[in-house]
């Protein structure tokens, strides 16, 4: 078991270091350069070619492409994702402080979506062809096609502006947590409830759940301990992809209810033109990115014997 | 929703594979026409493509001409869906949006199929350590949520349609770079190659006349299903305020606009939204229908078993 975890783990270190190196190319498109930008900003007034030079050798913009891009993944690896130029604070600790504001609209929302997409997913399934089989499918649709934006200002419109029982914005009581909670875990289910209804399909059709049917159990015996424990494990496995559904969902309903997360400070670092912390960030991400997925994996092989006794592991989707 | 990602249905045409027979534009044009949901998203698509082409003709006024004493007017005749805080009318903001929306996703698709196929052929054809380097471009790419790197891409060149078209074209050639390369790959050993290259067909030849006649009906399909993709990724930006920049009406622009009379007008965010929301339940329905007409191995039985390989 530790041997997997570490061979998985090596594997995810191209997908990490790809995506830092994407981070660190971002620098070069900055418009600008770089060092008479933070120069500038420190002195507050336009620096001299000198200084200008000076700050380059002492910060080590002088040296090649490689060499930067080695430092910065050195310091990334140690938790240094670099300097916000707005606040003078390290990046980390900026995300570090606004996290636990992104974890309470994230938490109670995934376990919303999973909740919905299983009860659903399952309902689908079981009465495969019938009117809540249908909806479902439109549900997954609207899913697909309605940006979560959208979706948002919708729930403001009808729950806040109409009915006026909801708050339209804010971090506060509960009532705050409310049209978030739900514009994300709307905006993440549609995909998983769609893979729980395919693989349960796809899990009823086998021997062993027809041997169970024959030798007379219960359909609801059948489904909820036969059926629905293996269809769990392909659901389990995309878990990955309903995290990258989950960051782009924060971002957004962070945006739209003024909700003071990390998704927030995000936007706004990107109109304060905060190069570092849109660099940190993508880094943060990758790596939260890179660990869930490892976390995937392990609970994989947990759910799942045969990966752990068949010879390769890594057939996860990609 | 989820829309801005949709991790699985952006991932079902990665795994497409050659159709043995080609159906005929005329006949798959009738296919199509057959599939009630089919029919459906062409209609859609094909509704919002006219609008996007005679929005001059349609439009009851000039979308940006600004009418100070007609402010947040409700809808009336003159007005059919009402004003906005500038007093410009609404329905022919709507109807001008559909150009820069459907417009800029359509430019950034014939670029970026163009880039995916080139060097999805190049990777797949001649392999090798090129292959593995693009391979890894394309899974880091496609692993990571891509609204993030158009954030990333976007936020760091500055505002506007150049920089977002920059972003667009610059991530979404991956997936079908993915598709043909799969493709090529296991067509540079099918018999009917083979035998070419025994007759003494150079790679020109085998790349132009054998093969990519074959890529044609996936990059189709991945086409119509990463056209709602785009539009929602444009969209978003726009809503960020880093789209395509005011007065200008993207729809995702106008929403970002009307926000600030979420409360007294709500129907001034409802309408770019819905025309959003529309084009891409549109182009995912035709994307579908196109799916199950051209890759008949693809239909919903052999979908299943496919999904049920991959875990």
């Amino acid at each position: 078991m530790i041997g997997y975890a570490v061979r998985r783990l090596l594997g995810l270190v191209p997908t990490w270091l790809g995506i830092s190196l994407f981070a660190f190319a971002l620098s070069t498109l900055s418009p600008g350069d770089p060092a008479e930008l933070i120069l500038g900003r420190e002195l507050d007034r336009p620096p001299t070619p000198a200084q200008v030079e000076e700050f380059r050798k002492r910060t080590g913009l002088d040296q090649p492409f490689v060499v930067q891009y080695g430092r910065f993944v050195a310091n990334a690896a140690q938790g240094d994702l670099g300097t916000s130029f707005r606040s003078d604070e390290p990046v980390l600790d900026e995300l570090v402080d606004r996290f636990p504001a992104t974890l309470e609209i994230s938490i109670p929302a995934f376990l919303l979506a999973m909740a919905l997409a299983l009860l659903i997913g399952v309902l689908a399934a079981v009465r495969r062809n019938s009117l809540s089989d249908h909806l479902s499918r439109v549900a997954a649709l609207l899913g697909d096609s309605v940006p979560s934006f959208v979706l948002a200002y919708l729930l403001i419109i009808v729950f806040s502006v109409t009915l006026g029982v909801l708050p339209v914005a804010g971090r506060g009581g509960l009532d705050h947590l409310v049209l978030p909670v739900l514009t994300l875990a709307l905006a993440t289910t549609a995909s998983l409830m769609r893979l729980t209804r395919s693989s349960l399909l796809d899990v009823l059709g086998e021997d062993y759940v027809r041997t169970a049917r024959a030798m007379g159990l219960p359909e609801r015996t059948v489904i909820a301990r036969y059926a629905l424990k293996n269809a769990l494990v392909a659901v389990v496995t995309v878990a990955g992809l309903l995290f990258a559904g989950f960051i782009t969902g924060i971002v957004i309903v962070e945006t739209v209810f003024a909700w003071p997360g990390v998704g927030r400070y995000v936007v706004d670092s990107i109109f304060d033109r905060d190069y570092a912390v849109i660099r940190g960030f993508v880094v943060f991400t990758g790596t939260v990115f890179v660990l869930i997925n490892l976390a995937v994996d392990l609970l994989y092989v947990r759910l799942d014997p045969r990966v752990r006794l068949g010879a390769k592991g890594g057939s996860r989707g990609r | 929703m989820a829309a801005e990602l949709s991790a699985e249905r952006h991932s079902v045409p990665l795994e497409i594979e050659a159709a043995e027979g080609v159906a005929r534009p005329g006949s798959l044009l009738r296919q199509l026409l057959g599939d009630r949901l089919a029919r459906t998203g062409l209609l859609i698509v094909s509704v919002f493509a006219l609008a996007a082409l005679f929005a001059p003709l349609l439009a009851p006024h000039d979308p940006l001409a600004i009418d100070p004493l007609n402010r947040l007017a409700d809808p009336s005749r003159l007005h059919p869906l009402g004003t906005d805080q500038l007093g410009r009318d609404t329905l022919s903001r709507v109807l001008f949006g559909a150009r820069w929306s459907l417009g800029t996703a359509a430019v950034a698709t014939v670029v970026v199929i163009a880039i995916g196929v080139f060097v999805g052929t190049l990777a797949g054809y001649y392999g090798g350590r090129l292959d593995a380097l693009l391979m890894w471009v394309v899974d880091v790419l496609l692993a990571f949520p891509s609204l993030i790197l158009y954030l990333a891409i976007v936020g760091t060149l500055g505002p506007g349609l150049r920089n977002v078209m920059i972003a667009l074209i610059a991530l979404s050639w991956v997936a079908y770079a993915r598709v043909v390369r799969g493709l090529v790959l296991s067509m540079r050993e099918r018999g009917f190659v083979r035998a070419s290259r025994l007759l003494g067909a150079g790679d020109r030849r085998l790349m132009f006349r054998h093969i990519l006649p074959n890529v044609v009906p996936p990059v189709v399909i991945l086409a119509s299903l990463q056209m709602g993709g785009l539009i929602i990724a444009l969209a978003a930006l726009g809503f960020f305020g880093l789209g395509v920049q005011p007065p200008t009406p993207e729809w995702g622009t106008m929403v970002n606009e009307s926000r600030l009379f979420l409360q007294t007008a709500p129907a001034l965010m409802i309408w770019p939204g819905l025309a959003i929301s529309l084009t891409v339940i549109g182009f995912n329905l035709l994307g579908d229908g196109l799916r199950d007409v051209l890759d008949p191995r693809l239909g919903p039985a052999a979908r299943r078993g496919r999904r049920r390989r991959r875990t």
